[in-house]
């Protein structure tokens, strides 16, 4: 009744291509980033912060850059926990050495040099491919977490080994260490994480995005159409790692504070984006965010229900915690194969037909 | 003879020997990914699944106590009897072919045809629930299992070096056997995917699907054995592995470490899958040997990865992997 897309009239080009076609979407868009930046901030308080928003905003950098990867050009990596350390590394040393430079400068770097590592570990994918890829790319996840905590110039010959996130601030509001405020750190990460989604969302339906996608959809008929795969496969993983680096410097400097590294980039976080990128959906930026929350928030509602309702010792929840991730990903993968996204598209193609389908 | 050699030759021994154990957990994958196109990541935790139980059953654990003990209250842990090793072993034998065919009618079945990639996640999926599973059902601390394998140093092979080299090997007695045991299972495995009906029948499932179920071949029946005999291998890893180095959640990574020798080997090939063993092995353990300490040493960690990379690059479908043939 109120989505669709008759009486909405394009009269110009850039009104044809516009992100969201349908103006209910667009006003929910609209709707949406008002809460996220005008409404949140107000109301946030430490908890929600620390177990839910930060989380939530962080890995959805890593989810969109991981999807890009994965469901726009369909070159499977493992390595997601070792790129996101890259930047998580890059950040620090990045900080340490220039205090005064602005954090922003800082994260953008640090995705920077994580977009060179990715090209570099994303080379071999010209020759390997599927599987043979996805585990190539775990040398990139053993190789990088062993080098940070083997070479002690990484961690500025630290005693523990370890890195601590120094006090740094943006325009004079501090955004890392203790002193940070709850609602300067969540907006902190919510502007990247627009800009992130902003910049997928663009990338996936122009020319790159589209010859990401031919050469996921079949490499050997693309190149025979004309996408160069050096070109699409690189500009994929350097996106990626653009993105994902965003995503460890903000887990490292912002959400953390200090990071043991093969604690907190180990395989079972490269496994976990990918969680969120199968959940969510293949090849969507609103999958990303989906399945993101969805990783997030599962945790988080087993302990309160488990652990606080329940009563259970801690240990039995995360062992269901396992069963219910595993089962769900095995029924999403039978049911849904598409993820949270496919459901979401559904959803809107009855929503454009009710009341009245045929 | 200069001391630096000798060493070097105790390295690569012992190489070798660590590299027929990946290769035993690298032959499990092989058989389920050359019958079905299935990469089982769940492989490793298989394994590990398979080791709890075994303990558990030795030991007459009651399964899931802790979980009944958190939800009705009360202390129950043992049945309070022993089973001996070999009974404890048959039935595990026949939990995983229970497990196997459950992955078949609950998870497979209704994944067929779909893309390789999907089935992957599956079994991803799989070993997060197997582990939270194994977890639930037998606790998570560390175990250890003892089913009458020998071990410690082997005092024959100590002894005769001494008298040739001047300096004594140390060997494991564990791992001689698990050589022993290893070759035994290949050499089985292949007598039954050779001469036997319903491994000729595996064999042409692997082959191509559908003339397979046109001369009367049931997927569904082949699907079930080639996953049995998947558990029954990571059963003998599992023993194997837990025996070396207890039964605990680190056995479920020993599939990481599987992978790089698949790569190496091919994922459709027997033979590869043991040379490709016996390579990351010698190759690591001499890399730690000769650059490790140079380096800041545990570049076990990685160098298999990095060395099936390098491999990769050059001869993308492995050592003995069939050549991939690409069309449009």
């Amino acid at each position: 009744m109120f989505y669709r897309e008759a009486g909405d009239f394009k009269v110009s080009y850039v009104d044809d291509s516009q992100t969201f076609p349908i103006k209910f979407d667009r006003y929910r868009y609209y709707v949406v980033l008002a809460v996220a930046f005008g409404l949140i901030p107000f109301l946030i308080n430490d908890y929600w912060a620390n177990a839910i928003l930060l989380p939530f905003l962080i890995y959805s950098i890593a989810a969109i850059g991981l999807n890009i990867l994965v469901g726009y050009c369909g070159q499977v990596s493992l390595g997601t926990g070792g790129f996101m350390a890259v930047g998580a590394y890059a950040c620090y040393k990045l900080m340490t050495a220039f205090p005064e430079v602005s954090m922003f400068i800082h994260v953008l770097l640090a995705g920077g040099i994580t977009a060179g590592v990715c090209v570099l570990f994303g080379l071999p994918s010209l020759r390997i491919k599927g599987f043979y890829l996805a585990v190539a790319t775990l040398a990139a996840q053993f190789f990088l977490v062993w080098l940070f905590n083997r070479v002690p110039w990484f961690y500025n010959y630290s005693a523990s080994g370890q890195i601590n996130a120094p006090e740094r601030d943006t325009f004079g509001i501090v955004i890392t260490g203790p002193n940070a405020s709850a609602w300067a750190t969540y907006l902190f990460c919510l502007v990247f994480l627009a800009f992130c989604a902003l910049v997928a969302r663009n990338l996936t339906r122009g020319t790159v995005g589209r010859s990401w996608m031919a050469i996921r959809d079949m490499d050997i008929a693309a190149e025979i159409i004309g996408v160069n795969p050096l070109k699409a496969k690189l500009t994929a993983f350097a996106v990626s790692g653009f993105f994902i680096g965003i995503s460890g410097a903000l887990f490292f400097a912002v959400y953390l504070g200090a990071v043991e590294v093969g604690e907190a980039f180990g395989i079972t976080k490269s496994f976990l984006v990918l969680f969120m990128v199968i959940i969510g959906g293949l090849g969507s930026i609103f999958g990303s965010f989906a399945g993101a929350a969805f990783l997030v928030l599962l945790p988080v509602v087993l302990k309160v229900v488990g652990v606080d309702l329940l009563g259970w010792p801690t240990d039995i929840v995360a062992h269901f915690q396992l069963v219910i991730v595993g089962a769900l990903i095995i029924v999403f993968l039978i049911a849904e194969p598409h993820g949270i996204a496919q459901l979401w598209r559904v959803a809107k193609e009855k929503l454009r037909l009710w009341p009245f389908p045929h | 003879m200069p001391e630096q050699l000798i060493f070097a030759m105790e390295v690569t021994l012992n190489g070798l020997m660590a590299g027929v154990l990946y290769a035993l957990v690298a032959l499990g994958f092989v058989l389920i990914y050359k019958a079905s196109g299935i990469f089982n990541y769940a492989q490793g935790v298989m394994a590990l699944f398979a080791a709890m139980t075994l303990v558990g059953i030795m030991q007459g654990q009651v399964p899931f106590a802790h979980l009944i003990n958190a939800v009705f209250g009360g202390h129950i842990t043992h049945f309070g009897w022993n089973v001996p090793g070999v009974v404890a072993i048959g039935l595990t034998v026949a939990v995983m072919v229970l497990l196997a065919w459950l992955v078949q009618v609950l998870v497979m079945k209704h994944l067929v045809g779909q893309e390789p990639i999907i089935l992957f996640m599956a079994t991803i999926g799989l070993a997060y629930f197997l582990e939270g599973v194994a977890d639930l059902m037998w606790g998570s601390e560390i175990k250890t299992l003892d089913v009458g394998l020998p071990q410690g140093i082997n005092l024959w092979i100590d002894e005769t070096t001494y008298n040739i080299f001047g300096y004594g090997f140390f060997i494991d007695n564990l791992d001689i056997v698990a050589t022993v045991i290893a070759a035994l299972l290949v050499a089985g495995l292949v007598c039954f995917a050779q001469y036997t009906k319903q491994g000729r029948a595996m064999r042409a499932v692997a082959d191509d699907h559908q003339a397979a179920l046109s001369v009367g071949i049931s997927l569904n029946f082949i699907w079930v054995l080639v996953w049995s005999v998947a558990g029954f291998v990571a059963l003998v890893a599992g023993i194997v592995w837990g025996t070396k180095s207890g039964v605990q959640f680190s056995l479920s990574l020993i599939a990481l470490k599987a992978l790089p020798v698949l790569m190496l080997g091919g994922f459709t090939s027997i033979p590869g899958a043991i040379v490709g063993g016996l390579i990351i092995g010698v190759g690591e353990k001499l890399f730690e040997f000769a650059i490790g300490p140079l380096v800041g040493g545990a570049t076990e960690n990685w160098f298999a990865y990095v060395l099936a990379l390098i491999f990769l690059v050059f001869r993308p479908q492995g050592l003995f992997g069939e050549k991939i043939i690409e069309r449009v």
